[in-house]
């Protein structure tokens, strides 16, 4: 039974008056004194933003005496960190063994024939966006997925249907 | 009078509905004008039950379990508030087997306590471990734990009573104490327990460390993927320095332990002490070279003391009942309890501490109750994804960490993930690889090359391509793997891999899938 709605949405509303480049440049200054920075820095931004857009990569240099390179380095280690603006809702498919034991692999046929979503894919309608994530720490209740930063457990494809369709609102779920 | 009714606020029990289930108690009472005291406890780890719904009765607590919102309108109906029969009715928790059969002292307050009310906390016994450790000098704290046996319980088990030592020796300005929540592992959610049911006990124990060590500075380091376990965590460290057990003056004794929550990035190699501290400092996760030790040379170059969660977690009790007592639990040299946590395709699936020595076939069947499919149990993963896959006639092997070595396996951080007759143990021993792959920081060859290699002659023995040969060099390729890599990530990915050739051969001889599986390039990223 869950009806409730998404609790974080991941990033502002289509025309937020938010201006990115201020955006980052307070998250640089309010995380500045920190030591070890730079996770904290890109934390901040993507929170804010959704994404970490390619802007921040040169003020995070200046700001922190790093090389673009270095500040590169990381945020194409982690794989949190988005460089391009997902979907407007993000779906994460646990794919770890618990969940595997549990049928996780037959939700993520479900998604790609049904909803045409395979990993690190987008729905045309900039809906959803899907992710693998290695363990929720819920796998006593597996299978799990994680929808817009809330874990779901015991999860059904029919589950999967009714919270992409209601992201969907125009199209349907399925195409 | 208000009737106390608790409805656990831990991920996985949201994860089933218990908010909707809060809302819709917390709406009908006021409906009904009936007065409820709504709390938010942690989960008492018997998640088949879950949401799980306790009510305060004068007889003690009642429960009812799995309750989903639309049946608290007939557990109302049914009285519930007085403790009413009804179809969901479980009774008191604490005389459901599953839980009176356990030894509960890291876990002894969750469930039980609202997680986030410091009265709560010392009304059970919480906060005795601190104020004994600010009586007492860092050497006999130090002896205390030593004497306890108690080991990493983050996989590795090395003794804590040694990493204690060698920091409280260490000369330095500067001293930390770091936290690995970066509990990575398929099958595990103890640390997330605690961190959500019960995270005083996690801030205590490192106070106590700090204390102990002469460290002033603390950092948690917390995967990404437990967003609600940060929520609760960070709220219970300003509750905590309100009242004394972190911050400048510890309890009122003049001494200083501040503690620093950090958030991971989804990165499993995070875990590794030393990708965790580069991390930390705000790097690339890469696995740095021991020596130096981190105790010697930890974070920023100073003497750190990392523990994980659970190791951490049993701080308090230590100190605050001795040594002594928690070594008087156990099996060999694998002293206290291990908070078990049972997963994957299990009836009942949840958290079970117990002392060490308890064999698998108990916690697979005594408490696990046999495959939630009602299939055969076939193999079971203990340790996490680089633990081994072991067949029902190791089910008998003891939990201890030396036993268990001794048959094969890695008792690791206690996660046990079971699979029923439908697993496919090639594939198993592909994704294995292929996870190798997907998480390997890079840093040396035979993990960052070895592992997609892996992964592409494990696809040629399951398309039936040359099979003798591929199997020959896939053996080849583990063995490079064991003895080359930096850590144990490439170190003992071999293992879940050359146990399924072992244990499972003939899922290695099935008709050939020509062309399959192919999914590898969808998921692997570049770094």
């Amino acid at each position: 039974m869950e009806s409730r709605p998404p609790a974080r949405p991941p990033h502002p509303k289509p025309g937020s008056p938010q201006d990115p480049l201020a955006t980052i440049d307070s998250v640089i200054e309010a995380n500045r004194s920190l030591g070890g920075a730079l996770l904290p820095m890109l934390h901040g931004i993507q929170d804010a933003l959704g994404h970490v857009p390619p802007a921040a990569v040169p003020r995070l240099a200046e700001a922190l005496n790093l090389s673009q390179a270095e500040v590169h380095g990381v945020l194409s280690f982690y794989h949190d960190f988005r460089t391009s603006p997902p979907g407007r809702h993000i779906l994460r498919l646990c794919r770890a063994e618990a969940c595997q034991a549990m049928g996780c692999e037959a939700l993520e046929t479900h998604l790609g024939q049904r909803h045409g979503l395979g990993f690190h894919e987008t729905t045309p309608d900039g809906a959803v966006t899907l992710e693998p994530v290695y363990c929720l720490g819920n796998c006593a209740c597996a299978p799990s997925v994680m929808v817009d930063g809330e874990v779901r457990g015991r999860v059904t494809s029919e589950k999967l249907d009714r919270w992409i369709g209601g992201f969907r609102p125009a199209g349907g779920g399925a195409r | 009078m208000s009737v106390t009714v608790y409805v656990p606020g831990d991920s996985a029990a949201i994860g089933v509905g218990a908010n909707d289930t809060a809302e819709a108690i917390a709406r009908i009472a006021a409906e009904r004008g009936l007065s409820v005291r709504l709390v938010r406890n942690g989960s008492r780890g018997l998640f088949w039950l879950e949401p799980l719904v306790e009510v305060v009765t004068p007889e003690g607590r009642i429960g009812y379990g799995p309750v989903e919102a639309h049946e608290v309108t007939s557990l109302f109906d049914a009285g519930f508030l007085q403790g009413g029969a009804h179809r969901l009715r479980v009774g008191p928790p604490e005389a459901i087997p599953y839980l009176a059969r356990q030894q509960r002292l890291s876990f002894r307050r969750v469930g039980l306590i609202d997680p986030l009310s410091i009265a709560d906390y010392e009304a059970h016994g919480g906060g005795r471990g601190l104020r004994a450790a600010l009586q007492a000098q860092p050497a006999d704290l130090v002896e205390e734990v030593t004497k306890s046996g108690l080991r990493g319980r983050g996989g590795a088990a090395f003794p804590a009573g040694i990493k204690w030592k060698t920091v409280l020796n260490a000369r330095a300005e500067q001293k930390y104490v770091v936290c690995n929540a970066d509990e990575g592992d398929s099958g595990t959610f103890s640390d997330r327990m605690i961190l959500e049911g019960d995270p005083f006990t996690l801030i205590e124990g490192m106070a106590i460390a700090g204390v102990a060590v002469g460290a002033t500075e603390g950092y948690v380091y917390l995967r990404s993927e437990y967003p609600h376990a940060e929520r609760i965590l960070t709220a219970a460290m300003q509750t905590a320095e309100a009242a004394g057990y972190l911050g400048a003056d510890l309890l009122g004794s003049g001494r200083s332990f501040r503690l620093h929550l950090r958030r991971g990035a989804g990165a499993y190699i995070c875990g590794e002490e030393t990708a965790m501290l580069e991390s930390l400092e705000g790097k690339r996760g890469m696995v740095r070279p021991k020596p130096p030790i981190p105790a010697l040379s930890g974070l920023w170059g100073r003497p750190t003391l990392i523990h994980n969660v659970m190791t951490l977690a049993a701080v308090p009790t230590i100190i605050d009942q001795g040594g002594a007592h928690y070594a008087g639990f156990g099996a060999g040299r694998s002293r206290g309890t291990l908070p078990f946590q049972l997963a994957g395709n299990l009836k009942q699936g949840g958290l079970v501490e117990v002392p060490f020595g308890v064999t698998l076939r108990e916690l697979l069947y005594d408490f696990g109750g046999g495959s939630a499919s009602g299939r055969p149990l076939r193999a079971v993963q203990v340790g996490g994804p680089l633990g081994a896959f072991l067949p029902e006639s190791k089910f008998d092997t003891p939990l201890d960490y030396e036993a268990f070595a001794a048959a094969g396996g890695m008792v690791g951080h206690g996660g046990i993930v079971a699979f029923d007759d439908t697993v496919d143990m090639a594939r198993m021993a592909r994704y294995a690889m292929e996870f190798c792959a997907i998480e390997s920081c890079g840093k040396c060859t035979p993990c960052r090359i070895g592992s997609t290699r892996g992964v592409e002659v494990i696809d040629r023995v399951i398309q039936g391509r040359q099979r003798a040969e591929n199997l020959a060099l896939l053996k080849d390729l583990c063995d490079t793997l064991s003895n080359a890599s930096l850590c144990a990530m490439g170190g003992l990915t071999p293992s879940p891999v050359l146990s399924a050739l072992t244990h499972f051969p003939e899922d290695f001889q099935r008709p050939p899938v020509p062309g399959a599986p192919a999914r590898a390039s969808r998921t692997i990223r570049r770094h």
